[in-house]
């Protein structure tokens, strides 16, 4: 079975994350390597700055409503979020993550279970969530066997390139 | 088995007899839809070392978010997707002067019922008010999907709003779904296929099943379908000769949950910034003061829409305080409004009236907003920094109210201008 870990400190956000505050439209049309610094702008001007590689980001519900744009879970895998794990997701930007190799995670309860800053482990294939600061453990809904081979492979673009070559 | 439309679609595209909520299928896509999202699908073919289509007639491409472009970036976006377009043969292709991607997909005969169609736009569930199963994908997905012509789809639960009563004057299908969307909230359809079903859904025109199609996106629905009538069938024969085979949900098949609206005593709604959820009723947001009034989108930009706003703008004039933007949602929009003399009323009132595009409604180009700014609008989604600075306000409410605050300054039930209530 493929297994999928990630570790990292918590960053918090709140319920209905759209899209066009994890990319604003005005800024879509510019390169991934300047979209990218306007990351969660609208929120917290400083986000991009601050983010480093393998940080995670709790949500609350409907994390990514709004548009199609793929930009959005690109532009946060593209600052270092190893992670998002929200307690529900719009459907497109979930599939978007799969697709460009984010691993997302459906947990009830994650939002209130990590504060800011906290250490976060999880297992994607397992659906196991651990609070490493608080030593808590909670289980998610592990993904179905079908979005780890797209995640494992790096991408559906990717997984597509593989069964191509054989 | 009996079985949902949404069941109904996939199971046909999938090449099952029949497919149950829950389900994984891989399916067969009839039309693929791209706008501007069509150069960043190039990127990801480039990437991965991909240089061929599945089908250069499945594909539809058209300009609309940067239309024409607004700068030198989105330019050079366009001729990297007329070059792919000339040397892949792609079949239908609209360039800048078409207008709006999901009405240039109806009028021009590319959505069909029955048919399972993906675009790299959010709003690609419009197409279920042709009973088409009409979805949102991203980029890498429609990579996939212009290789392969195949796209896995998780089987969704569906959710039926059962709409009843007849809507009093002045209201309009943007009035139900914002009610619906308050109501129930953005997630009530969260992964889930919505059916649109109801005498009053029967009653309405096509243009405002597409309306209520299209915000299925904002309840969380994977589709917004109304199953095809006789209304929706011949919209489709009178602009494709293309054969479709209709598809119907089963009498008898499982809804996860049955809401029944009755709209009969329904007033206009707005949506408070910055949720489409945060709606109340325009008895409870009278007296705003606005800047700016957005009459367009692929919400509501078609005729209706245009004829409903001019009814009220006629013999009136916009506020001095009040920019009012008009974006008719294609040429075919823009010229039918022209010969009926509705873009005269426009000018008269002194609106801007600009060409069929996506304008301000994501924040590209005509008619941004200033910080403490704010906006009525006849759009989809009023999210922060949406239309520009993240401290400006964006309120949505249907044509006729738009088109009432637009006159006044701030935000005005348009029963109040016209004389009463009925």
């Amino acid at each position: 079975m493929t297994t999928i870990k990630v570790k990292g400190r918590v960053w918090k956000l709140g319920d209905n994350i759209d899209t066009d505050v994890i990319t604003p439209g005005k800024y879509l049309s510019l390169p991934m390597d300047q979209l990218k610094q306007h990351v969660l702008e609208p929120i917290n001007p400083d986000f991009a700055k601050q983010v480093q590689p393998g940080d995670v980001i709790v949500g609350g519900r409907n994390f990514g409503c709004g548009s199609s744009r793929e930009q959005a879970p690109r532009a946060l895998k593209e600052v270092g979020v190893a992670a998002v794990i929200a307690e529900s997701f719009a459907r497109i930007f979930f599939r978007n993550a799969i697709s460009i190799g984010l691993p997302v995670l459906i947990c009830e309860g994650v939002s209130s279970a990590f504060d800011e800053g906290d250490v976060l482990e999880a297992d994607l294939s397992t659906g196991e969530i651990k609070n490493l600061t608080k030593g808590t453990t909670l289980k998610a809904k592990p993904l179905p066997p079908m979005m780890l081979e797209i995640l494992s492979a790096g991408g559906a673009l990717e997984l597509l390139k593989k069964k191509f070559a054989q | 088995m009996p079985m949902t439309l949404a069941e109904k679609i996939l199971a046909r595209a999938s090449g099952n007899k029949e497919v149950a909520a829950g389900d994984y299928v891989t399916a067969k896509i009839d039309v693929a839809m791209a706008h501007e999202g069509a150069a960043w699908v190039i990127d990801e073919l480039m990437k991965a070392g991909i240089d061929r289509v599945w089908d250069p007639e499945r594909i539809v491409i058209m300009f609309d978010h940067w239309a024409p472009a607004p700068t030198e970036l989105t330019a050079t976006m366009h001729k990297k997707v007329r070059e792919f377009v000339k040397k892949h043969g792609i079949k239908h292709f609209y360039d800048v002067k078409a207008g709006i991607c999901h009405q240039i997909m109806h009028e021009l005969g590319h959505v069909r019922p029955g048919e399972l169609i993906v675009g790299t736009d959010s709003h690609t569930t419009t197409y279920g008010a042709l009973g088409a199963g009409g979805t949102g994908i991203g980029t890498t997905d429609m990579a996939v999907v212009w290789v392969t012509g195949e796209l896995w789809f998780r089987v969704p639960e569906t959710v039926k709003f059962y709409i009843k009563g007849s809507l009093p004057k002045y209201v309009m299908s943007k009035d139900v779904i914002l009610y619906i969307a308050g109501k129930y909230g953005t997630e009530v359809a969260q992964y889930k296929s919505v059916e649109f079903d109801g005498p009053t859904v029967k009653e309405m025109s096509v243009a405002s099943r597409m309306t209520m199609c299209n915000m299925a996106i904002e309840i969380g629905g994977k589709f917004g379908l109304v199953a095809p009538d006789e209304k929706a069938v011949e919209y489709v024969k009178a602009r494709t000769n293309k054969p479709f085979t209709p598809l119907y949900p089963d009498p008898d098949a499982v809804y996860e949950k049955v809401y029944e609206v009755d709209v009969s005593e329904l007033e206009p709604q707005v949506a408070f910034p910055h949720s489409v959820g945060n709606v109340k009723p325009i008895s409870q947001a009278e007296g705003i003061k606005i800047n700016q009034a957005f009459l367009g989108s692929c919400t509501n930009g078609r005729l209706e829409d245009l004829a409903a706003a001019a009814e009220i703008l006629r013999g009136r004039k916009v506020h001095p305080d009040v920019r009012m933007i008009v974006i008719p949602a294609s040429r075919q929009v823009y010229m039918e409004a022209l010969k009926a003399g509705i873009l005269e009323v426009f000018l008269e009132a002194g609106a801007v009236i600009c060409n069929p595009t996506c304008g301000p409604c994501m924040g590209t180009h005509l008619g941004l907003l200033a910080e403490g700014e704010r906006c009525i609008s006849s759009s989809n989604r009023n999210f922060k920094g949406r239309m520009g600075s993240p401290k400006a306000e964006i309120y949505l409410a249907s044509p006729y109210t738009v088109a009432a605050s637009a006159v006044t300054g701030e935000i005005t039930d348009p029963r109040k201008l016209m004389g009463g209530k009925k």
